[in-house]
């Protein structure tokens, strides 16, 4: 169908502010979070009802148009990048709270609200949504469940999938699927946790109910600094083997700390070679007699410097440079390209030092933040996009680290997603069969291929085209994409 | 062991052929849940030899082993590294394995304060109904590349594929774990249960019965004894015994009647008005309703499904009444086309699930 015929059929029930086809009116939604990749769509939908979702998809599935859904459009893999002759269909406009009950310890949301924002509404009651992805402030719940986001504290409370209890979801042929419920489980396949995560290739969410928690009495920090990253990794691996399950556990390199001190002034000791951040939460008596076994580990696994946080305003001092590692890496670098490997964390610091190896080969700065308790690595790597060929050594760059990921026995992504910009990785971590059985489950939710193509999973013969990818890759990337 | 992969494999192969059931069987310790099986002349999968602990990391809070490996060994493993399945999974018989517990999806009572079995899985190897052998998730705690095909397989009864292995997120035993038992009757400690559920207290397990409710307290010394403190109620010196006879269902309440429904809704749901006595579990999530009378199932499963939830008929002496909640035409829809991706001969355990398929 021609786009301005598409643009009239979705008129009869938009309004027609809610149906932009002029380039202009495009620009905005070219890119997600990983901007390096554009693409202008050919329309943009704006849907307020769950209802007008159900028909864009309707009139799309009958013209078999390519439909992508887009939440806040924070993601970093381009998962929400447009498809030059699709329906960018974004969720935006979807953002009530449809209604807090305190009791049952439940949020009912429309997929544009704002994470952070159903915290705020459960603020009252002493509850809060557990998942805590580190743009929280911007990113959509929509987009979390299709990304099966995490976050700081997802060792001890769990990611989006172990959040949530309902989705309403519409298919791409129109129909509306009641997945999960307000019971724990559902009977049937566990769909809930087959949606979660799946990128927006089976359905598109139009309600989320989410599980709210008991905000903890306390929450207390530990700050601990190593002269070597061995020792902080051990020290890691300590904690957990002496039966504690820490709030959250983080850990950050020394050229990470020396790029974020400037900029807050959290007090890190800028001599170590790396910074833990370990945190207790529960109630007080939990978290007294957490956080001095902690402070003894730390001790015994050797830490040059240890400091507790003594109040909230100091815990959140310590916080603040971890938080700042992405726009500290903004400040002292033109552009950054963030990695999300996850790895077994025993192998930590072997791929450390296989990626300070690859960062002299390259000649570009690496900093390393790492979710140290799941083993989920966020290696920046630090890059100036007006250098000529700087982009594409950075992507190469990258690329090996995902390899090595693999090799360790871990994964191409821990949190945020596969989208386009890993999809060639997919042909490594997965064999043929894998990858079938992935486009199988794809088709039996949409059979024409038509939510959110080419992304996520590869094509078994993009993969041939592929093959010799760690050998030589970089000659062409994308080759199997159309170019515009 | 790749010997007994491949016999496997070739089983499944030549069933497919000849569109042969096959009637894949642990322990057997779960045959008397879900549907009996379609088809009179089925093969028999036993994937009990291919047990053994493939990896286990104590630190890496991961273990992953082969799906015959009997629940009662992994889980001594486990607890001599003071390390445990923290979804309390019933056994129901000491020959229950670990493929058994995945396909199942049964989880026991610190599920509604730790997660059911689902949330444990972090990774499978499985031969699909063609008897291709297919990995995915994998070892680590964080990884969403692919679909969750491995979560997906938790529950489904066999019908999707044959595990082989499986990995799981693992949690650290509790420093201490005390039981409290405070009489009250059924509607206030349904309140009491979702109230303290949304208080931060080391609550690991509830149980209402017969005019009392049983609370677990786990965690470090000082923080379960404030708990006590505050929650008031008597210690229970079994409280171990306890909570294994709900798990396994050796408790009183279980004794054998004409049927024994499993209610999952809302947790704040009130007291069902169901005839006799029942057993609460989780929160207020879990009733248990037993029964020597006949009951209408169409009508208990109207009741449930507008307490948000649904009706399985956990054991039943009527042997092909329907088990499981029925689904919608639209989610049934694509439970067929579900199962036509991973089996399309339909012969990996048919009709365990939904007589359909």
């Amino acid at each position: 169908m021609n786009p301005l015929e598409l643009v009239n059929r979705l008129r009869t029930f938009l309004p027609s502010e809610a149906v932009l086809y002029e380039a202009e009116d495009l620009r905005p939604y070219e890119c997600d979070g990983l901007s390096a990749y554009r693409q202008t769509p050919m329309i943009v939908a704006l849907p307020q009802t769950e209802d007008e979702v159900v028909q864009i998809l309707r009139v799309c599935h009958a013209a078999r148009t390519p439909v992508v859904a887009r939440g806040a459009g924070t993601g970093l893999s381009g998962g929400a990048l447009p498809h030059a002759e699709g329906v960018l269909l974004s969720l935006a406009k979807l953002r009530r709270i449809l209604g807090v009950d305190p009791a049952a310890r439940t949020a009912r949301v429309q997929p544009g609200v704002r994470n952070l924002a159903i915290s705020e509404a459960a603020a009252p009651y002493s509850l809060y949504y557990a998942p805590d992805p580190s743009s929280q402030i911007a990113c959509s719940i929509g987009g979390n469940v299709a990304e099966n986001s995490g976050g700081v504290h997802c060792l001890k409370y769990g990611l989006t999938v172990h959040n949530i209890l309902k989705l309403r979801v519409v298919t791409i042929e129109g129909e509306i699927l009641e997945i999960g419920g307000e019971s724990l489980d559902s009977p049937g396949y566990d769909l809930l946790a087959l949606m979660t995560g799946s990128e927006g290739m089976l359905g598109v969410v139009t309600e989320v109910t989410v599980k709210l928690m008991p905000r903890p009495e306390k929450a207390q920090v530990v700050m601990a600094a190593f002269d070597d990253l061995r020792k902080a990794a051990d020290a890691v691996a300590n904690v957990i083997g002496a039966g504690i399950i820490p709030a959250g556990m983080e850990m950050m390199d020394k050229i990470t700390t020396h790029a974020v001190e400037g900029y807050v002034h959290a007090g890190y000791n800028l001599d170590a070679a790396a910074i833990l951040l370990c945190e207790s939460d529960g109630t007080m008596e939990e978290v007294a007699e957490e956080i001095q076994r902690i402070d003894e580990i730390m001790n015994q696994s050797g830490a040059t410097e240890i400091r507790t946080s003594r109040d909230e305003a100091e815990r959140l001092r310590f916080w603040a440079g971890r938080k700042a590692a992405f726009p500290a890496a903004g400040r002292i670098s033109p552009d950054y390209y963030c990695m999300d490997g996850t790895i077994p964390r025993k192998n930590l610091a072997n791929v450390l030092s296989g990626i300070e190896a690859l960062s002299a080969e390259y000649g570009l700065r690496c900093m390393n933040v790492f979710h140290a308790g799941d083993g989920n690595l966020h290696p920046l790597i630090l890059y100036d996009a007006n250098r000529p060929g700087e982009l594409k050594m950075t992507e190469e760059f990258g690329a090996k680290i995902l390899q090595m990921c693999i090799r360790a026995g871990g994964t191409i992504t821990g949190e945020h997603g596969v989208g386009i910009e890993k999809i060639n990785e997919m042909c490594s971590q997965f064999k043929a069969g894998e990858l079938e059985m992935f486009h199988a489950v794809k088709a039996a939710f949409d059979p024409h291929g038509l939510l959110n193509p080419g992304k996520a999973v590869p094509t078994l013969r993009r993969c041939a085209e592929h093959g010799a990818m760690h050998v030589h890759r970089g000659e062409e990337k994308f080759a199997g994409l159309p170019r515009f | 062991m790749q010997y007994l992969i491949d016999q496997f494999s070739d089983t499944i192969r030549a069933a497919a052929a000849h569109k042969i059931p096959l009637c894949i069987r642990g322990g057997g310790s779960k045959d008397f849940y879900g549907n009996r099986m379609v088809g009179q002349e089925a093969g028999m999968l036993d994937p009990a030899a291919y047990a053994g602990i493939v990896d286990y990391e104590p630190t890496e809070l991961v273990v992953t082993a082969c799906a015959g490996t009997r629940l009662a060994d992994l889980e001594t493993v486990l607890s001599t590294h003071g390390q445990m399945l923290a979804f309390e999974p019933p056994h129901f018989g000491s020959a229950a394995t670990l493929g058994g517990c995945v396909a199942a999806g049964l989880s026991g009572p610190r599920r509604a304060s730790v997660g059911a079995v689902r949330d444990f899985v972090l990774g499978v190897r499985m031969l699909d109904g063609k008897g291709d052998n297919l990995n995915f998730g994998g070892q680590v705690m964080k990884n969403v590349a692919g679909y969750d095909v491995s979560r997906l397989m938790a529950g489904s009864m066999g019908t999707l594929g044959l595990l082989l292995e499986v990995s799981l997120k693992v949690l650290p035993v509790p420093a201490m774990e005390l039981t409290l038992r405070i009489p009250m009757a059924e509607a206030e400690a349904i309140g009491r249960m979702n109230l303290w559920a949304g208080k931060p207290l080391p609550i690991s397990a509830t149980c209402f019965y017969d005019g009392a409710l049983t609370l677990r307290l786990s965690g470090a010394e000082p923080a379960v004894r404030a708990a006590h403190a505050k929650l008031g109620g008597e210690e229970m010196d079994d409280g171990a015994d306890f909570w294994d006879s709900v798990r396994e269902q050796t408790h009183p309440f279980f004794q054998p009647g004409k049927s024994l429904w499993r209610l999952s809704i809302k947790s704040t749901t009130l007291p069902l008005p169901l005839p006799g006595k029942q057993l609460i579990e989780w929160g207020g999530a879990l009733r248990w309703w037993a029964s020597d009378e006949d009951m209408d199932a169409e009508a208990m499963r109207i009741m449930v499904k507008a307490a948000g939830g649904h009706a399985t008929l956990f054991r039943s002496q009527e042997l092909y009444a329907a088990v499981f909640h029925p689904l919608v035409p639209e989610m049934m829809n694509i439970h067929r086309r579900l199962k036509e991706k991973f089996d399309p001969m339909g012969i990996l355990n048919p009709g365990r699930m939904y007589p359909p398929f």
